[in-house]
């Protein structure tokens, strides 16, 4: 748990001051002030259409600025490329791309290779050994189309990874991932952040944001909190998010992951999983 | 008769640049999302050509390809502003633009047919393409563009490579999407000048296209696309060049084309793993493994429901529980056929021990898979 006074005597990792960003007429994030500290692991919850990719995307000068100033590790962005590493959503390329998965990780050392120069040995090496860290060493040669999209996840994980950057802005990385898949890719994101890295989520599942997450910044056009989780994330915050609708309740069980299999999945699971008992 | 053979080498070696650039080049555009921005080009190069013509006088190769070079240019520039400027969508400004541009090219043809004193003949070439036309002259020109729009892509490889893939984060680690969107749009502009004459601007796009289309059914690495496309650019260029300059008056862009599309055909067709026919295969077999994991798996369900596995159950049972009834008795008689299962008695089945161990390893492989 990072305390305050480390906070303020550390350079932030984001400080992003009165950003807003409009499509058309539509204000999608509106004067947007947050400070996000070096060191911490911070999930960005909203509802949908809540800006949250597009704050991403704001702070990658992939959209562009109606106002405001995003400083990055101190500076503008455009000094610091090479201590960024995104993750952008699954859905957003096309994954029957003719290439292989250890060619899209290369891709994450292109940023330090510049113009021209071609990945090398190094540069194959590295990107192997991050795949290796996601768990998908054995699917190096895979067509990218092949794979489920638990494993193009990790792919995209993989390629962030090898950038070997200092923040790491994710869109979603959980989505379409099973729960053993999920729990690996949270410790991988802590070991990041024990390693002094300041990683950023869009995450969508309120349940586990505690469980996973040390800080927190909620949005829903504006700001509406942000800071450690215990702190800001309560009842009140959650209700200001989500406008009285929050899809999550403390008391609430967990949810277990069966929940997501159909009906003749789990007939088929409860006949074959207990064939022992009965005879 | 050598007058003969060096015209169509001549020809020969002309057809063979337009198709390798064309389609190394084009499969870059396929990529991209942008296989009709070629045809928009193509088309609004054919004004360029003949206002280069008419700026000249004559049909001077260098002059032409430049008017047809900038025209195209001017064309994909028309198509970016539209779609950034209003609300036309992008296959509506390619539509816009290509008519637009053709309808002055036309115009522009006959005017320039009806000037006295200027030879226009063989500018309406242009249109379908016309190999047999060809000279040395216009093949070394073809040679170095081509030349050079290839060199260009090779050392711009791993950023049109992920420019393609994804742009977003080409951008975010440095590399001006922009800027590499402009170089891919010049590359294509280039191969469709150095095809333009022998393919003319009507079919252009076919030959920018299909190989690419066809190549991406054979591989699985983007060297391996366009190196492929590479070569059936190359080889339908080549075969259909020289058909239609062997019989007169046959335009060469049509009989191109024809050549390119028996390669994308056969491609669709008989390529392993994404061919229609592979698929296909692969359909009859998933259906078939699945009514032999589905009867397995029935016949395991009311072995659990007796409490005794090795208890034998009438096949008309288990016809009872799929919706294909006539195929259980085939079905029990593969399975009885790989061990799976034994016949007990006139018309009992029951699963044998490696029956049990099979359907046991498939509820694993499904669990693993959801």
């Amino acid at each position: 748990m990072p305390n305050t006074q480390n906070a303020i005597r550390h350079p932030l990792a984001l400080d992003v001051a009165d950003l807003t960003v409009a499509y058309g007429e539509a204000p999608v994030l509106w004067d947007i002030d947050l400070q996000i500290p070096e060191g911490v692991l911070c999930a960005i919850v909203g509802p949908n259409g809540a800006g949250k990719t597009t704050f991403i995307k704001a702070v990658l000068e992939l959209v562009p600025k109606a106002a405001g100033r995003v400083l990055v590790l101190g500076t503008p962005y455009r000094r610091q490329r090479r201590r960024v590493a995104y993750v952008p959503q699954r859905g957003t390329v096309d994954w029957d791309f003719p290439t292989t998965a250890l060619d899209v990780v290369t891709m994450g050392t292109y940023g330090r290779l510049g113009w021209v120069r071609r990945p090398g040995a190094k540069e194959k090496a590295d990107s192997r050994a991050a795949l290796e860290q996601v768990g998908m060493g054995d699917y190096a040669d895979r067509q990218i189309a092949q794979l489920s999209g638990g494993q193009q996840q990790r792919v995209f994980l993989a390629r962030a990874l090898v950038q070997d950057a200092d923040l790491y802005l994710m869109d979603e990385p959980f989505q379409g991932v099973d729960a053993t898949t999920e729990k690996a890719i949270v410790t991988l994101l802590q070991d990041l952040r024990e390693a002094g890295k300041t990683v950023l989520v869009v995450h969508h599942d309120l349940q586990t944001v505690p469980e996973y997450f040390d800080w927190a910044f909620l949005l829903n056009v504006r700001r509406i909190a942000a800071g450690p989780v215990d702190e800001v994330f309560t009842d009140a915050t959650l209700r200001a998010a989500y406008g009285g609708r929050v899809p999550f309740q403390a008391s609430n069980g967990a949810v277990s992951g069966s929940a997501r299999l159909g009906t003749e999945v789990d007939l088929a699971q409860s006949s074959t999983s207990s064939p022992e008992s009965p005879s | 008769m050598i007058e003969f053979d060096y015209t169509l080498r001549i020809v020969a070696l002309g057809a063979a640049v337009l198709g390798v650039t064309a389609g190394a080049l084009g499969t870059f555009a396929v990529l991209r999302g942008q296989s009709l921005l070629g045809d928009a080009i193509a088309h609004a190069a054919l004004p360029g050509v003949v206002l280069a013509f008419l700026a000249m006088g004559a049909k001077a190769p260098l002059g032409l390809a430049l008017g047809a070079g900038v025209a195209g240019w001017l064309g994909a520039l028309a198509v970016g502003s539209v779609v950034r400027r209003s609300r036309v969508p992008l296959d509506a400004a390619l539509g816009i633009v290509l008519a637009v541009f053709f309808g002055i090219g036309l115009v522009l043809l006959t005017f320039a047919q009806r000037i006295p004193g200027l030879n226009p003949a063989g500018l309406s070439d242009y249109l379908f393409g016309q190999a047999a036309a060809l000279v040395a002259a216009d093949v070394w020109l073809m040679g170095i563009l081509g030349g050079l729009a290839l060199l260009a892509m090779a050392v711009c490889w791993k950023e049109l490579k992920v420019l393609l893939f994804d742009p977003d984060f080409a951008h975010s680690v440095g590399f001006p999407v922009r800027a590499l969107d402009v170089l891919l749009t010049t590359l294509l502009v280039i191969s469709i000048v150095v095809g333009l004459q022998t393919v003319g601007v009507v079919l252009m796009s076919a030959i920018l296209i299909a190989p690419g289309a066809a190549a991406r059914q054979w591989s699985n690495t983007l060297g391996g696309v366009v190196g492929l496309a590479a070569v059936f650019g190359a080889v339908s260029g080549v075969s259909g060049a020289l058909i239609s300059a062997a019989i007169p008056r046959l335009p060469t862009g049509p009989t191109i084309v024809l050549c390119a599309s028996a390669i994308v055909a056969v491609s669709l067709l008989a390529a392993p793993g994404r061919g229609l026919i592979a698929r296909w295969i692969e359909t009859l077999r998933s259906r078939r493994t699945l009514q032999t994991v589905g009867v397995l798996e029935d016949l395991y369900t009311l072995a659990l429901r007796h409490g005794d596995l090795a208890k034998e159950h009438p096949a008309a049972t288990l016809q009872t529980m799929t919706a294909r009834p006539e195929r259980v008795q085939p079905t029990l008689r593969a399975l009885e056929a790989k061990g799976w299962v034994r016949p007990v008695g006139d018309d009992g089945w029951a699963l044998t021990d490696d029956g049990l161990g099979a359907v046991r390893q498939f509820a694993r492989n499904h669990d693993r898979e959801t």
